[in-house]
């Protein structure tokens, strides 16, 4: 009997061999795959197991931090300090619906998961330290945060603000705003909380400031003076401009008509800025045309998504028709732009003409503060030469001293803004947008410039409206970065 | 002058008995659980667990215990059997006990039943009740031929356990267990399996020559008179039906592997193997196309995560996170008390032990311990080659046979390399049949192999000696 029993034994043999090899396949060959699989629950416990790091202000004010909780797998939970304000910067975290925005894209940082910790890591492994997250220091101002939101208040809108000459980001506020801490957690309450802010008409969770496209309104006709300049359609802007009131749209039976009585007829540049004529800005993008009004809009940063790190959707400046083309050149038409793209237009005018990549993250810290990467200014652009950019902020300076934009002024300090105030919905019959957007300057060149929408404007009020309830929220930031 | 004569592969005469080989390995067989459960405890709390004395002394016990019967009525045997059985039931209780201090099974038992009851305790009565059994199989059963003249009346009893569950109510899906209150639930499927054994060995070892020659060919196979096979092939069929009515998948695949193994060895004949695997592939078919229960099985095992995509909320099947906390496991493993195993749930600690295994000791755990169960059924396979005795040759290869197929039927599953078929892992899973069984199935191994490794007694001086002198030319 002994035959049949050795072949029982290579039997037994092979049974257990097959199970070797089975698991050599899973726990070696298929380890990291099944161990980074979307269905593993381990890698959801590991995220939460230790302390974040937190997303910090550029001076020195964490907008997060981090509360242990008891009665889940998931051992710490994110929270915010003053989430409401700081949830357009930081986006959400949570342990149910994952993560937005810098919580996203910093997550390895955050989560102390990045190569670069890696040393770190190995070392507390021999100490016994616990590992803990590293921290995202921003360029975002407190003070600025603070003045913007506060400004906002109860009405729906935008602001932000950058740092003209290296394209920092100080301020990114979105109204009305959500406490993400609310569905930190994976509870119910957590759900429902979600739910609630998914089912609000008022889109507490969109970011205004990025991710919301407005028509520009009269704030674009700096961009269509920038693009008279550069095209040398007029050389200086004490150049009369030819341009009739009202304004004949071109292929058209429609007049373009100016908002009141306003001296707009042959205006030159700097009146026609001053008390935002129509008519002038209407001709002069007919003038150049739909290609070069483009070929502008796109040098300040139009028609491409900004990543900052996170993203900007993309702001348009349309390919169309020449009436459509005219309407476009005054802010309105399919002329849509991010508050972003804006505060970029003021921003490239106050830099003389150089726009910078607009940015938001300034470092990545390991957890003992050791400064894992910086980021370095970036030139994006040159819309306008340096010649070109004084010519038309001594057009936006006219503004804020003798136009629409007096209430930006501010006492001591140049300031350049220009207001708008976009007609929207069927036949404009939805309320208007209030824009504003301005710079301000000091003898070491502009430290901020400013967009601010506000989404229920006064529609009888054109240009005032943008004047009246726009320009005070660009001073009050202005004022939070020169610290006046 | 004296005559030596080696008549077997092993049992040399005057073969040392290893008795002092065992002891040491038994050493390792204690210390080995015991530091693991100070690691268990050291991980998970930081100190030394409170209960790790009475742990310690409580499994050295049970293994000197063992050792000593061994010593004394069963001095010749196989001294490996008992250490390595003793490791993995140490590692077991280690494992079980790491799985009731998870916070999450806790939770999860109080909102289920109301209440949580640690398994680590019971599972220790249940190693100290095998142990037992496992001395009482020594020191009563001197010989295992005895075990033949019960044949019939094993038969008799495998049927009568297997019938047994069909008058209790399911559990989980599956009749496979009486309750007994007072004492709780049993499942007599694994004591069947033992005892079916017995009756394979006795009924076979008669009829094997009839069986191997006794027959007609047929379509190039070789098969035997009715009146030979027939006694043998209803009593496995019945068996085989019960346990499909019982959904008891694993047990009944383990029968049938242990009947065509044990019908091959009796009859060296290679048909067998042949006519096994056709009938099984047809008993699967058939099984697979009438019972739900095995098409969920087959479904789960072609895509483990296919429930996440229909269940968001992640508690679906057990398989796909088996198979996500071995990837986790990875090389080297979380280290004890370290891993997530347990969000498997429910059977964490029974069917699934070994994803414990394989997340917290990793593939180098996991290779020692497929080890270990290799070397249980080596030296197993190794007695039936020892033993002198057709009956003890049948039965041991039976037991280790059996052992062999249920270790990679649970594993094979659990691993995602079969169909899940729910079984136990010996020794190492929760379960107090499972434990006394197979303490009984070592018991009787190492009696077998006593046997085949005791010296021959020495041979009657033969008359004849002087007259067989060598002719010289």
């Amino acid at each position: 009997m002994n035959k049949p029993l050795r072949r029982i034994a290579i039997f037994c043999g092979l049974l257990i061999m097959a199970l070797m090899i089975r698991d050599n396949w899973l726990q070696y060959v298929r380890a990291d795959e099944l161990n980074a699989h979307k269905y593993n629950r381990r890698v959801q416990i590991e995220r939460f197991a230790h302390e974040r790091g937190n997303i910090i202000t550029a001076d020195g004010q964490p907008m997060t931090s981090s509360k242990e909780t008891s009665g889940s797998d998931f051992k710490f939970k994110r929270t915010w300090n003053n989430g409401t304000l700081w949830s357009p910067v930081t986006g959400f975290n949570s342990q149910a619906f994952d993560s937005s925005q810098l919580e996203n894209i910093e997550d390895k940082i955050l989560s102390g998961n990045d190569d670069r910790l890696f040393f770190d890591r190995t070392l507390s492994m021999f100490t016994g330290e616990k590992k803990q997250g590293g921290n995202v220091v921003t360029t975002l101002n407190s003070a600025a945060q603070k003045a913007a939101f506060e400004g906002l208040g109860g009405k729906k809108g935008a602001v932000a603000a950058i740092d003209p000459r290296t394209g920092a980001i100080l301020a990114l506020a979105s109204t009305p705003s959500y406490d993400p801490s609310v569905f930190a957690g994976n509870t119910n309450a957590d759900t429902n909380a979600r739910q609630k802010l998914l089912n609000d008409k008022d889109k507490p969770m969109l970011n205004r400031a990025l991710r919301e496209t407005y028509p520009p309104g009269s704030t674009f006709k700096v961009v269509t003076a920038s693009a008279a300049l550069e095209n040398g359609l007029y050389t200086s802007i004490d150049e009369p401009t030819r341009s009739p009131v009202p304004y004949p749209l071109p292929q058209s039976t429609t007049p373009l008509k100016n908002e009141g009585n306003i001296p707009c007829e042959n205006a030159n540049l700097k009146v026609a800025l001053q008390w935002s004529c129509n008519t002038v800005f209407g001709k002069i993008s007919d003038d150049l045309g739909n290609k070069k009004m483009i070929d502008e809009a796109n040098k300040f940063g139009f028609n491409d998504e900004v990543f900052t790190p996170v993203r900007a959707d993309a702001s348009v400046y349309p390919k169309d028709n020449r009436p459509q083309n005219a309407m476009a050149g005054i802010g309105q038409a399919s002329n849509r732009a991010t508050p972003l793209q804006m505060a970029m237009v003021a921003a490239a005018v106050a830099n003389d003409g150089k726009l910078m990549k607009p940015y938001m993250v300034d470092q990545l810290q390991a957890p003992n503060l050791d400064v894992l990467s910086k980021t370095q200014p970036e030139k994006m652009s040159q819309p306008l030469s340096a010649a070109n950019a004084q010519k038309v902020q001594a057009l936006m300076e006219n503004v804020v001293t003798d136009g629409t934009g007096k209430r930006g002024a501010i006492d001591g300090v140049t300031v350049g803004g220009k207001t708008g105030t976009a007609q929207h919905g069927l036949n404009n019959s939805e309320k208007p947008y209030a824009w504003f957007i301005s710079y301000a300057k000091t003898d070491q060149g502009s430290p901020v410039a400013v967009a601010v929408v506000v989404e229920d404007g006064d529609a009888n009020r054109d240009d005032i409206s943008g004047g009246g309830l726009a320009a005070p929220i660009a001073k009050a930031v202005m004022k939070a970065v020169l610290k006046k | 002058m004296s005559v030596v004569t080696n008549t077997t592969t092993i049992g040399a005469i005057d073969a040392p008995s290893r008795r002092n080989t065992e002891l040491a390995l038994l050493v390792f067989a204690v210390a080995i659980p015991v530091f693991a459960y100070a690691n268990v405890g050291l991980a998970m709390t930081g100190k030394l667990p409170s209960g790790m004395l009475g742990y310690g002394l409580g499994l050295g016990l049970l293994a000197a215990v063992g050792h000593l019967v061994v010593r004394k009525f069963a001095p010749y045997a196989d001294p490996l059997l008992l250490p390595l059985a003793t490791l993995l039931n140490g590692l077991g209780l280690v494992m079980i006990w790491r799985l009731d201090q998870s916070p999450r099974l806790i939770q999860r038992a109080k909102s289920a039943f109301g209440a949580f009851h640690p398994d680590a305790p019971k599972q220790m009565l249940y190693t100290a009740i095998g142990v037992a059994l496992f001395i009482g199989v020594l020191m009563l059963l001197k010989d295992h031929r005895i075990l033949q003249r019960y044949t019939y009346i094993s038969m008799a009893a495998s049927l009568f356990l297997l019938i047994l569950p069909m008058f209790f109510p399911a559990v989980n899906g599956a009749k496979i267990w009486i309750s007994i209150p007072g004492f709780g639930t049993i499942q007599p499927g694994e004591f069947a399996k033992i005892i079916i054994a017995v009756f394979f060995s006795g009924y076979l070892m008669v009829k094997r020559d009839a069986l191997a020659l006794a027959s007609r060919r047929f379509m190039g196979l070789y098969l035997p008179r009715g009146r030979d096979l027939g006694p043998i092939l209803v009593v496995w069929g019945v068996s085989i039906l019960i346990l499909v009515f019982e959904t008891d998948l694993g047990t009944s695949l383990l029968f049938f592997g242990l009947f065509v193994i044990m019908l091959y060895v009796a009859t060296e004949r290679t048909s067998w193997i042949v006519f096994g695997l056709l009938m099984s592939a047809a008993g699967a078919v058939a099984v697979a196309s009438f019972e739900p229960h095995v098409q969920s099985r087959v479904n789960a095992w072609l895509d483990p995560f296919a429930c996440y995509k229909t269940d968001k909320t992640g508690a679906c099947e057990q398989i796909g996170q088996a198979i996500m906390s071995f990837g986790s496991g990875g090389t080297l493993g979380t280290g004890l008390g370290q891993g997530n195993s347990d969000l498997i749930g429910f059977a964490a600690n029974a069917d699934f032990i070994l994803s414990t295994v394989g997340e917290e000791l990793g593939l180098a755990g996991m290779m020692a311990i497929l080890l270990i169960y290799g070397l249980i059924v080596e030296r197993g396979v190794r007695t039936a080659l020892a033993a002198r005795d057709p009956f003890g040759k049948l039965l041991a290869i039976g037991l280790s046979g059996a052992f062999a197929l249920q270790v990679f039927v649970v594993a094979g599953g659990v691993m995602g390399l079969i169909p899940l078929t729910g079984m136990t892992m010996p020794f190492l899973a929760q379960g107090g049949s499972s434990v006394i069984a197979n303490w009984a199935l070592i018991g009787i191994l190492i009696r077998i192999s006593d046997t085949a490794r005791r010296p021959a007694p020495a041979p009657a001086p033969s008359p004849d000696a002087e007259m067989t002198q060598v002719v010289r030319p």
